[in-house]
């Protein structure tokens, strides 16, 4: 970890916590059958803008969080944000220069490797909290990223 | 996207690691913590438990900020209610008051009754020695968890697998617990199963859960045992978990089909699941004959009987 100026951590920590109570919220159950992977969607956009501020430490402590929070095998969400945001740093400057329309399709595949992670690890720990909708969720997840990028970069100055 | 090894993936001069080696370490930790968790899972406590214990306290503040709104939302509603809606609740308690007063009234007799009947000098002490009531923090109600999240934990000397039931009857058990909170499996989570008895006909058998709030199924009873719409199920004791005799559900169905070699019954749990806001922790008295058979009785029973030459 590096303490360089000017990287917006305290951006990172505040919309990745919010992003956290919106993933873990009660919701109804036909809501929450359709809740985008918020937590994943807020890293990617961290990754891709602000590759330094967090690191692969913060989308690994955060989906450590997740695990805790939802009670799931130790680190199953932490490997898997921590592996998207690895690929995402790694194309952070070409991604850059695309439009948030564009970029959608990568956050698309992005969560779907977030999921295919997830429900493998699952499916090795034998725990049974799978249904066939967690596969709409990063369909809804690439679709609301636009929004989600406008909304998380206003937090921050672009360099 | 052949650029993983490529000038893109390596770190900016003086800022530590590339990407790639940092992420290779943690997912490495990651395989580690899983391996462990799991194996921990399947033979009781380990360290990792006790990383988790901690982990809980670290984000118990989320969890009630996450609880918030609705609590908001409680406060509210109950601040607003009216004097008439009072009053009624006044009312209804009351009279529930005088139901339970004519019961316990009759129990006093009753318990004298039967300790006689047991050969017993002293009357026995009621079974539950010491209980702790919390408050439901979280909900988590789908087909696939049936989980609380309740403000008590192991500081206030909760423990793993405690009963934990409501005034009408078994809600669950502890499932894992943070130092300031726990997580309670409740008998209608899918993955958990009460050991019950019939209190009409003796027939024991198991509870399993379904994954929805308002329905247990009794999968292992077959056709000719004595189990009827209406009969009252209470905990059997034959687990290490709850003491005999507590109210877990009332039968709402059954079934015998005779091409099934199983009768199929549903019942309906007694515990308000999806309305109750406390929830009672108790603590079992061991020297009770009624509290769940210690591990070295179990043992005597279980063993095969010597075979005679």
């Amino acid at each position: 970890m590096n303490l360089a100026r000017g990287e917006p951590r305290w951006a990172v920590t505040f919309t990745v916590l919010l992003a956290l109570i919106a993933q873990v919220i009660p919701l109804p159950d036909w809501l929450s059958v359709v809740r985008p992977a918020f937590v994943a969607l807020v890293i990617l956009y961290w990754s891709i803008y602000a590759p330094h501020a967090g690191g692969i430490f913060a989308p690994w402590l955060a989906g450590l969080a997740l695990d805790v929070f939802k009670g799931e095998v130790l680190a199953q969400n932490a490997l898997a944000i921590a592996l998207i945001a690895y690929i995402t740093m790694s194309l952070h400057q070409r991604l850059r220069n695309q439009t948030l329309v564009q970029q959608s399709l990568f956050v698309f595949l992005m969560l779907m490797v977030n999921e295919v992670v997830v429900w493998g690890i699952e499916g090795w720990s034998g725990d049974p909290s799978s249904t066939p909708w967690r596969w709409i969720q990063p369909m809804i997840g690439a679709m609301l990223w636009p929004f989600i990028a406008l909304l998380v970069g206003r937090t921050h100055t672009r360099t | 996207m052949a650029v993983f090894g490529s000038a893109t993936n390596r770190s900016f001069g003086g800022r530590g690691p590339s990407f790639g080696f940092r992420f290779f370490c943690y997912a490495i930790l990651s395989v580690v913590l899983m391996f462990y968790d799991r194996r921990g899972q399947e033979q009781g406590r380990g360290w990792l438990d006790t990383a988790r214990y901690g982990l809980q306290a670290a984000i118990y503040p989320l969890q009630l900020a996450v609880n918030s709104p609705s609590a908001a939302w409680r406060w509210l509603d109950e601040s607003f209610t009216t004097r008439e809606t009072l009053r009624a609740e006044v009312d209804a308690l009351r009279e529930r008051l005088r139901v339970q007063q004519l019961i316990t009234l009759r129990q006093a007799a009753l318990e004298k009754e039967n300790a006689t009947l047991r050969g017993l000098n002293a009357l026995l002490p009621n079974i539950i020695e010491k209980r702790l009531v919390g408050e439901v923090v979280n909900v988590e109600l789908t087909e696939l968890r049936q989980r609380l999240l309740v403000n008590r934990g192991g500081t206030h000397g909760v423990f793993k697998a405690q009963p934990v039931i409501t005034g009408d009857g078994v809600l669950g058990q502890v499932f894992r617990m943070g130092p300031f909170s726990s997580e309670i499996i409740l008998i209608t989570d899918a993955e958990h199963a009460v050991p019950v008895q019939v209190v009409r006909s003796g027939v024991r058998t198991f509870a399993l859960g379904t994954g929805h709030s308002t329905s247990l199924e009794l999968p292992f009873v077959p056709h000719n045992y004595d189990v009827k719409v209406g009969d009252l199920l209470v905990t059997s004791g034959l687990d290490d978990v709850f003491p005999f005799g507590l109210p877990v559900a009332r039968v709402t169905k059954v079934a015998r089909d005779p091409a099934q070699p199983l009768a199929q019954i549903h019942a309906v749990p007694l515990a308000g699941i999806e309305s109750d806001r406390e929830v009672l922790f108790i603590w079992q008295r061991k020297d009770h004959p009624a509290a769940v058979a210690s591990p070295e009785a179990l043992a005597v029973e279980a063993a095969p009987p010597v075979k005679k030459p």
